[in-house]
Parts: C-alpha cells; structure tokens; sequence
C-alpha cells in the first residue's frame, strides 16, 4: 500500500495516562473556542488525515507553502493549516506554554503546545493561495475576515468532537485497515461536495477499472450557499452504490474540512490528503475545488506537473456529456457527433430543474438519487 | 575548485537557455552555472521513507471492530 505522505501517519490522539493528564491540565490552561472548521483541522492533524503536519504551521512552514508550495523539509504542502487569533488574545498566550483548545461546545479538544506567534499579509497570503484578491471568493473572504496572529505548534487531541456522520467518520489508519482487508492494493479516491450525477459515475467507474477499489470521500463541512446539504450528498451516494456499484469493489467515507475553493492549490492538497487515507490514485476533474470562473478549467490537473515526487497518481478526466446518438456517457474525444447530439452535465442546470420540482432526465441523473433530492424539503445550503 | 571534471550531456536547447542566462548576468560561464544549480539541488533536503506503520495487535483489533461496528466488513 501507499506510504502516507512523509512516510509516517501522524497519531497525535492522547490515549491512558497522557489523556486523563491532558483533560485534567486543560481546565487550568488559557483556553481558546475553535469553530467547526477549526476543530475538524485539528482532528485531522491528530489522525493523520494531514500527514505530516503535527500541529499549525510555523512561520518558516507558512511562509515555505506561500512562495514554494512546499514544507521547510521539502515535501509538497499547497495551503496553510493555520490558527490565527486577534492580538489581544495571542498576548495573553506564553510562547513555549499549552493552550487549551476548545471545541464549539467549549469542551476541551486538544492541546496546543505554543511555539510561535506571527504575523501575516492578508492580501499576499490570498494572491498566492487563491491567485486573486477578489473578496467576492469565498476563501479570500474567509482570509480577509481572519484575525492579525497566527499561533504555530504541535497539538495533541484529547477528544473528536460528535458528529451525525459518526458511522461515515473513518480515520487514514481505518481506511488503510478497510482497504488491507478488502484485499486492495491500488484505490482511487473521488473527492466530492455534490450529490453524483451520470458524469460522475461514469468517471468513477472508469477508473475503477484501472485499480481494485473505489473510495468515495465526500468532503463535509462548511460550504458555499447553493451547495448540496451534507445529508443529502451522503444519502445520494447510499443509494447510487447500494443500485449500481459493486460492493465489493467501492466503500465511501467522509472527509470532514472545509472547502477552500483553491483550484489547483487545492487539488494537490486534495490528493496529499487522499494518499493519506491510502489511495494510489486520484480522479481530478474539470476545474477541481474551483468557484465561480477563478481558475482555467483544467489547472487542476496542469499544477501536478509540477510535484512529479508526489507519489499519488492522479487520473485526469476530461468533461463528460451524454450523446444521444451514441446513446451513452462519452467525451469529444471519443465522441465523432456534433453538439447538437450532446447533453451536459451541468450542475446549476440539474440543480435548477431540481428547484423547480422537474425530475432530470435519466440520462443525467439516476431517478434514486434524483429522488432523494426531491424528497428533501431544502436540499441545499442557504 | 577541484581539478578533476567530467563531462555530461544536456539537450543543446538547454544549453542556449543557460548561454543566454550567463550572458544577462546568471553565473560567469555556462559550466559554472550547471554546477551551481546541481549543488543547490543537492543541499535540498532529502525525503527519508520509513518503513509502512505496523499497528500492535490491540491497535489492529480496535480498528477492526469499529469497521465492523460501522459495518464496512464483516
């Protein structure tokens, strides 16, 4: 199998001993309430899901992932996980001191061990991540609205915070387990925040023919308005496996973290992450992890000529469409008939058909998902 | 400097690139520059692979029972 990015599966979850100390420490320690998101970063550094970061980025590390898209030791690493905290709060933290770092309940999910405090340009950490400062980009808002600090060190979990996705949860360690198991040797993991269409099933399927199994690993958390809810992505899949994959050959888990919208940044992080969990292969598609007209619809898949050690293969799909006269999924590049023959797979046009109660056609999407869609009374996020 | 050199290839349109870089100022002479950029290239820090994690028997038994739990084996 894979090795995990870094060559070790970074477990930073306390256990025994160390994690009665570590509950008991933390009521004492200047605490800081983490949001969703970041509580998510934190379980995924824990876990191994960001192997092999073991905490929040130090200056050195932030500044390495701006300018070179890499680690200080060198391995490739394309967006920051980062903490940062507004300058009064960052004063009252001790550099060399433990900060409690509390999940949104304001239980105590981790320790911090605190090794630095720095500063940040806004404006420069979004052109480089993003390639825009445009504040109409999610991920630009989201860094715009940051606070002044970030505080960098490693962390240990003392508890993962519950979730309604708890049986859909796995960490790298267990997918690696589920894959031995399974007997797979090569996986692909598909990456995804919609509920499947034709298109995406033709794309998964063709690479499973490639590999022994399929990993479907729908990210959720916080996602931009007009995205498909959580529950509704999930239970789509359900269904499309349950009627049209091979269980033996397929398995889906979550990945918990918010969406960046860093296109090519993104992919690549996207695939460090997949190659954690113990995929060999990844499917990156037209435009992955991009928003609005950002990025050119295939840097996704260009930037990775750019990290030939990554380890990780990715498998490039080109843009799907249904024609009618070959009465089936194909590409132009397989496909010898004009446009007039074809049916996108356009996810705003589904999702308007969708709002306006239609049931798409069944060339575009299965009627059991298109079902569970409908069945939701709002079925995306507002 | 080492009195000993070896010679190496490299595809002639590299070659005009690096002539080029020389002349606007990059090194003072095409080998020098090669030479340069392999040291650099060698002081980068080399990525060790450690052997796959092995998990202690009561490790592999907890994750197993929570896949089985979860029911993604049987």
């Amino acid at each position: 199998m894979i090795q995990p990015h870094g060559g070790k599966l970074i477990d930073r979850v306390l256990k025994g001993p160390a994690l009665i100390d570590a509950e008991k420490r933390a009521k004492a320690l200047p605490a800081i309430r983490l949001d969703a998101e970041q509580t998510s970063d934190i379980e995924n550094i824990a876990t191994g899901v960001f192997s092999p970061l073991e905490g929040f980025l130090g200056e050195k590390d932030f500044r390495s992932v701006l300018d070179k898209m890499q680690l200080t030791n060198g391995l490739a690493w394309t967006i920051p996980v980062v903490l940062a905290v507004d300058k009064k709060t960052a004063d009252g933290l001790k550099i060399g001191g433990d900060v409690a770092l509390l999940n949104p309940a304001g239980e105590p999910a981790a320790i911090l061990h605190l090794a630095e405090k720095y500063g940040y340009d806004k404006a420069e950490t979004a052109q480089k991540v993003f390639g825009t400062t445009d504040a109409a980009h999610p991920g630009v808002a989201k860094i715009m609205g940051m606070p002044e600090v970030l505080l960098g060190g490693s962390i240990d979990l003392i508890r993962e915070t519950p979730t309604p996705f708890h049986k859909y949860k796995l960490s790298p360690r267990e997918t690696r387990k589920l894959f031995q198991d399974k007997g797979w040797s090569t996986v692909v993991g598909f990456q995804t925040r919609n509920t499947p269409h034709i298109g995406h099933e033709y794309v998964q399927k063709s690479a499973l023919t490639l590999v022994d199994g399929l990993f479907i690993n729908p990210v959720i958390g916080k996602k931009k308005k007009g995205d498909y809810r959580d529950e509704v992505i999930l239970e789509s899949y359900e269904e499309l496996i349950k009627n049209y994959y091979v269980p033996e050959r397929t398995t889906m888990a979550i990945l918990m973290m918010e969406m960046r919208y860093a296109g090519p940044r993104e992919a690549i992080f996207h695939a460090v992450i997949r190659k954690n969990f113990g995929c060999s292969h990844i499917i990156i598609g037209r435009d992955h992890a991009g928003v609005g007209s950002y990025y050119a619809p295939f840097a996704a898949q260009e930037i990775f000529s750019q990290f030939p050690d990554l380890e990780i293969t990715p498998l490039f799909f080109r843009s799907f469409f249904y024609c009618k006269k070959c009465g089936s999924v194909v590409s132009d590049k397989i496909c010898p008939h004009g446009k007039e023959h074809q049916i996108q797979f356009r996810g705003t046009e589904i999702r308007d058909m969708l709002l306006r109660g239609e049931y798409p056609p069944a060339e575009l999407v299965r009627p059991e998902v298109a079902k569970i869609i409908m069945d939701e009374k709002n079925p995306f996020n507002e | 400097m080492e009195k000993e050199h070896k010679t190496v290839s490299i595809p002639a349109s590299l070659y005009k690139k690096i002539e080029e870089a020389v002349r606007n100022g990059a090194g003072s002479s095409v080998a020098d520059f090669v030479a340069q950029a392999v040291r650099e290239a060698l002081e980068k820090p080399v990525k060790k692979q450690e052997p796959e994690e092995v998990f202690s028997p009561e490790d592999e038994e907890k994750v197993k029972e929570r896949l089985k739990a979860l029911g993604y084996i049987d």
